[in-house]
């Protein structure tokens, strides 16, 4: 069981959140102007490094808002949460955050 | 029902070579589907100089951590198609392969404890049937016929308004499945190499002519990757991009019991899948996790919820005890569908993406994918599962067929 920071609320277990995938993903700012190969891009198609990654969590049965977290994908460590808008932490991170 | 022994193991069931400085093909991953397809490439194809890279030891990622569930009832017509021609490769593979890997055709039920489940349900029997697929609809009552320590009770939270059943259905001694494709590999003359891994890829523009490996520089004429959860991985390297996530799947056993579960047992919508292995434990799968994760293992709380289900719908595994528990990296996309094809990189091919599916599929996956490696070509099976799908909207969802939330 993952221990996330939400922003507003603190350390709760996992159970109170509700995973969204990468973060910092922008909507196209031409959606017009781009090909298939481009929206298939924008669509379906995102980072999965084994190592650090920023995605977003909803805090779905707390402060319902969403934030980003920066997260191991091979320990699983929680390195780093912030709020929508604050730019992606610098790593490392000393310290998690906690 | 009767346990059926465990065949003896054999003392030496393949070589151990060093690696050539080339070979035609070299196939990424020797789990269940670079062993099957290293088999279909010398079997069908005539092409021998063939090396299987593992980073790990032979079959010890995804092929050691599945719950060993084999059946081919899905919805569409492109799916139906590739795993109903793997079942019936199953159903000849033990002989082929003289070895009795035991498959055991004891038949899958899928479970529906909504009104929507049921309509799910009998839709897809009606598509299975319209495929060649053996599928009936069984009313509660029928389903207690084919599996009596399951709970029909109406007075349960989801109770089972009915079922789905392909009695064609069943489970296979995973490791033995790997073992057999592995020996008969061998035999031909492919080379098995363990303990390698592919840390790069040797490029001439964009053609791939090798690998660099822990082992050092491997020459190539095509190269195939079959490596599950960690396919983005490899693609990075090689300098494309897949449309796959990768996901902890957690499973688990009980100690050994007397035989009691005659069948395979899942449940969308509760969520959890049961069988009996053919030693006693009771092996129950349940959902991915919802986060991106390698680190193969789970969430104590998706176990937790997994354990509810099955208590619910079998009381008599009230008093059974967790054994063991792992987790597997499985490779997502977005409609739950496995990308077998050519890639952005000449030469370089891919099977991957097969997400909570991938064991039952492991000989048509082998069979497909050596026909494109051997052919430069899609085999008709395998070429709506293209990668260029995610550009021309042509997805084959099967979120609801694929069984496992994912």
């Amino acid at each position: 069981m993952l221990l996330i920071t939400c922003p507003w609320c603190g350390p709760r277990d996992e159970t109170e959140y509700h995973y969204g995938g990468q973060a910092h993903v922008p909507y196209p700012a031409d959606p017009a102007d781009l090909t298939d190969e481009q929206w298939a891009e924008y669509v379906f198609y995102r980072d999965n490094p084994k190592g650090p990654f920023a995605e977003r969590w909803l805090h779905s049965i707390g402060c319902r808002r969403w934030f980003n977290v920066l997260r191991d994908t091979v320990t699983y460590r929680v390195l780093a949460s912030y709020r929508p808008g604050e730019p992606r932490p610098e790593l490392p991170q000393a310290g998690g955050n906690r | 029902m009767t346990a059926e022994p465990l065949p003896e193991h054999p003392d030496f069931l393949w070589r151990t070579p060093e690696p050539r400085a080339s070979y035609d093909v070299v196939v990424v991953g020797a789990g269940g589907h670079g062993l099957a397809t290293a088999y279909y490439l010398a079997r069908n194809h005539g092409i021998t100089n063939v090396a299987v890279l593992e980073k790990g030891w032979l079959a010890g990622g995804n092929m050691a951590r599945n719950t060993t569930i084999i059946r081919s009832n899905y919805l569409w017509d492109q799916s139906a198609a590739i795993y109903e021609h793997a079942l019936k490769l199953w159903e000849r593979l033990p002989e082929e392969l003289d070895y009795d890997f035991l498959f055991s055709q004891r038949g899958v039920l899928n479970l529906a404890h909504t009104l929507q489940d049921v309509r799910e349900g009998v839709r897809r029997v009606g598509a299975n049937r319209l495929n060649g697929v053996d599928a009936q609809w069984l009313e509660p009552d029928e389903v207690a016929d084919v599996c009596p320590i399951l709970n029909i009770s109406p007075r349960t939270r989801y109770p089972v308004l009915g079922a789905t059943f392909q009695p064609r259905a069943g489970i296979a001694k995973h490791d033995h499945v790997a073992w057999a494709l592995a020996r008969r590999a061998d035999d031909m003359g492919v080379d098995l190499i363990q303990g390698c891994e592919v840390t790069g890829f040797l490029k001439d523009g964009d053609r791939v002519v090798g690998v660099e490996t822990s082992r050092g520089r491997i020459l190539a004429g095509r190269v195939g990757l079959a490596a599950a959860g960690h396919s983005s991985v490899l693609a990075q390297r090689a300098g494309f991009r897949l449309p796959v996530q990768s996901h902890p799947l957690q499973a688990l056993v009980s100690e050994l019991h007397e035989p009691v579960h005659p069948t395979v047992v899942m449940s969308n919508h509760v969520h959890v899948y049961v069988s009996q292995a053919h030693k006693g434990e009771l092996v129950m799968g349940a959902g991915v996790d919802a986060y991106n994760g390698y680190g193969q293992r789970g969430s104590f709380h998706v176990i937790e919820q997994q354990m509810a289900a099955a208590v619910e719908l079998f009381p008599v595994f009230a008093r059974a005890h967790v054994l063991r528990t792992w987790g597997g990296i499985v490779d997502v996309t977005p409609d739950a569908s496995p990308i077998i094809g050519t890639t952005p990189v000449e030469n370089l091919y891919v099977n991957c993406g097969w997400g909570t599916g991938g064991f039952k599929a492991t000989p048509a996956a082998g069979w497909t994918f050596a026909h494109t490696i051997a052919t430069g070509e899609p085999h008709p099976l395998n070429a709506p599962f293209a990668l260029e799908r995610f550009a021309t909207g042509a997805l084959i969802d099967e979120h609801g067929a694929a069984a496992v939330a994912h």
